[in-house]
């Protein structure tokens, strides 16, 4: 992932400002992602991780500077032309849908299609299908396919969230605190499975929990007060006095 | 609570004997009661569309009387001008002074566009009033607020307009449907076949519908609007489509009532009644088809039975039962009868 030349670059997050009535929650902020890489974006509460998130989906739109994905500016788009062109999110709270079975909302994530006339019928095509039995085999849910995803516990619930997200098929995928409310066993399955995912995504996750950061071993950029602060590995984000000072000194 | 998933192993059989028992009502009830029967079943057409949009959709609806009265008046229109001598304008046009018939009510007078307008009229005001909401991403109490508010718009309008509309009083004293005279022996039993036929036809058209992806995903947007929203699908159009078929089926109900009351008029459509029609679904259970019929019929019959000796009563012991089931049993009778009541 070293030498990035232009034609690797997949996302590019330009002077992005996301202003709440004054108190700017995203200030100027870049970043760029480079196709297949994984990244990690780490700041105290309320830093603008979320937002960020948000920001790139369409969920919020800037006031100023620009969201380029795959060469187009998306930022003016309706949500569902943003997942179309290949990203999609994790978001902080679970987000399953808690009433359809554990299947149903894989499949739902799954399908290709998505526009209303033809969701008139019951047959889910065989690759979907194929789809959907490897993403619940990806996260150990294969069992519990048929309950409803409202009753799976916590960690469950998130592990199903990334597996939808994943069966999007989407090329940038945002995690957003994946490992929120999950043990250390827990935790390290979570960064298998992105781990697992090679080069073949762009992911973007953002986490508080930095012995998770260290398994998944990607660079990592440092968020403060909707501005960026610093970028690295995560040894030397570790041995940064400024990061400290901000983050991991309240932290660690 | 009682406990009747013991009734199990019945469970396979009673929609044949439900069905077997609907077919053969008209040689076992007197034709007033057979009537009443039939009233209350097309309020269980409307029924089931709540199901659809309330119950699966979340979408709670104050306005269904609106769409019933559209497909009411229809019908009723049609009745009006297949009765007249010709020239002739209805009498409550005549008493208010008025000297031709509306350019809207001439094409009524054709049993096609008639059928058509019962159909078309209500589905696409629906969709156009859910469409201009839901697309604003208005939803939940401020969406049920508006409903009413079109309810009221709906009756005013109607009662302010006495000279085309027939105002308060409605349109009644109708005669005959596509020829048929509405009193001729066998009429009142065919107009029930006919409504018992679309009552089915409804319920087995919205059990597969409800099975569907469609219905998956009214759930979904129901259950996490953002999160259908961000896996890439637009869910307005699916509410938009829920709502129509809801106030599709609103309208036929209105008609066919329209046909066994030879009545309709706002009393029957303002915003009290479409009030009633949520709480026939409530008590039946608004996530079940088959809870809203037994909902629909079930409170009429308690109505009739209440509301001749104690007109006054009525309305407080409806609003203490919709109290009652909405607080304690929010899966309505239907719920009970799964025998789980949350
Ligand atoms: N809709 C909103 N209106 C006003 N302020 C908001 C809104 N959403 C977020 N904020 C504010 O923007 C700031 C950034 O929020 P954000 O959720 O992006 O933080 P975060 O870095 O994800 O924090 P955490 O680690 O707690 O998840 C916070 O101060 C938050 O209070
Ligand atoms: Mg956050």
């Amino acid at each position: 992932m070293s030498g990035s030349a232009i034609s690797d670059l997949i996302l590019s997050v330009d002077g992005v400002t996301i202003d709440y009535s004054g108190f700017k929650a995203l200030d100027g902020f870049s970043m760029r992602l480079n196709r297949g890489e994984t990244r990690v974006v780490i700041g105290p509460n309320g830093a603008g991780k979320s937002t960020l998130c948000d920001t790139i989906i369409g969920r919020v739109r800037p006031s100023t500077g620009r969201v380029i994905f795959k060469g187009e500016e998306i930022h003016r788009l309706p949500e569902q032309a943003i997942v179309a062109r290949g990203i999609c999110r994790k978001f902080q709270a679970p987000g399953v849908l808690p009433t359809l079975s554990v299947r149903d909302n894989l499949a739902l994530a799954a399908r290709r299609d998505r526009r209303w006339w033809k969701s008139l019928g019951t047959g889910i095509p065989a690759d979907e299908r194929a789809a959907v039995d490897e993403a619940l085999e990806s996260v150990g849910l294969t069992h519990r396919a048929t309950v409803e995803a409202g009753t799976l516990a916590h960690g469950e619930k998130q592990w199903l969230e990334i597996a939808m997200v994943m069966a999007t098929g989407a090329e940038l995928l945002l995690l957003d605190e994946p490992t929120a409310g999950m043990g250390p066993a827990e935790t390290s399955r979570t960064a298998e499975l992105i781990l697992g995912l090679g080069h073949s995504r762009t992911v973007l996750v953002i986490d508080h929990d930095m012995s998770f950061v260290e398994q998944l071993a990607a660079p990592v950029t440092v968020m403060h007060q909707g501005k960026f602060l610093k970028q690295g590995s995560v040894a030397e984000v570790r041995a940064d006095p400024e990061v400290a000072a901000v983050y991991l000194g309240h932290t660690a | 609570m009682p406990d009747l998933s013991r009734l199990s192993p019945l469970k396979p059989v009673l929609p044949w004997l439900l069905l077997a028992l609907g077919i053969a009502a008209p040689f076992a009830l007197s034709s007033y009661d057979l009537n009443l029967l039939a009233r209350f079943m097309a309020m269980g057409i409307l029924a089931l569309g709540l199901v659809l949009i309330w119950g699966h959709g979340g979408i709670l609806s104050l306005g269904q009387g609106v769409f019933f009265g559209l497909g009411g008046y229809a019908i009723a229109l049609h009745m009006k001008l297949a009765d007249l001598p010709a020239g002739e304008l209805p009498d409550f046009m005549v008493w208010s002074g008025r000297e031709s018939l509306p350019f809207w009510w001439t094409p009524f007078a054709s049993p096609a566009f008639t059928l058509a307008a019962i159909i078309l009229v209500p589905t696409l005001a629906g969709a156009l009033f859910a469409w201009a909401v839901f697309h604003r991403r208005v939803g939940g109490t401020y969406f049920a607020l508006i409903t009413q508010a079109l309810s009221l718009a709906f009756a005013t309008l109607i009662i302010s307009r006495q000279d085309v509309t027939g105002g308060f009083n409605g349109l009644t004293d109708f005669y005959s449907i596509f020829g048929v005279g509405l009193t001729s022996p066998g009429t009142g039993s065919m107009l029930y076949w006919i409504t018992l036929a679309i009552l089915c036809g409804a319920f087995v058209a919205l059990r597969w519908l409800l099975a569907s992806r469609f219905g998956i995903l009214l759930r979904a947007a129901r259950d996490g609007e953002n999160r259908v929203r961000f896996l890439g699908y637009n869910p307005t159009p699916f509410k938009v489509a829920a709502f129509a078929i809801a106030a599709m089926l609103a309208g036929i109900g209105g008609a066919l009532f329209t046909l066994h009351a030879g009545v309709v008029s706002p009393a029957l459509i303002g915003v009290v009644p479409s009030i009633e029609m949520v709480v026939w679904v409530a008590i039946g259970g608004r996530y079940s088809l088959a809870g809203a019929i037994v909902g629909a019929l079930l409170v009429n019959l308690a109505r009739d039975a209440v509301s001749s000796a104690f007109p006054e009563l009525w309305l407080y012991l409806m609003g203490a039962l919709f109290i009652f089931v909405v607080t304690l049993l929010p899966r309505g009778l239907a719920g009970i009868a799964k025998g789980k009541a949350a």
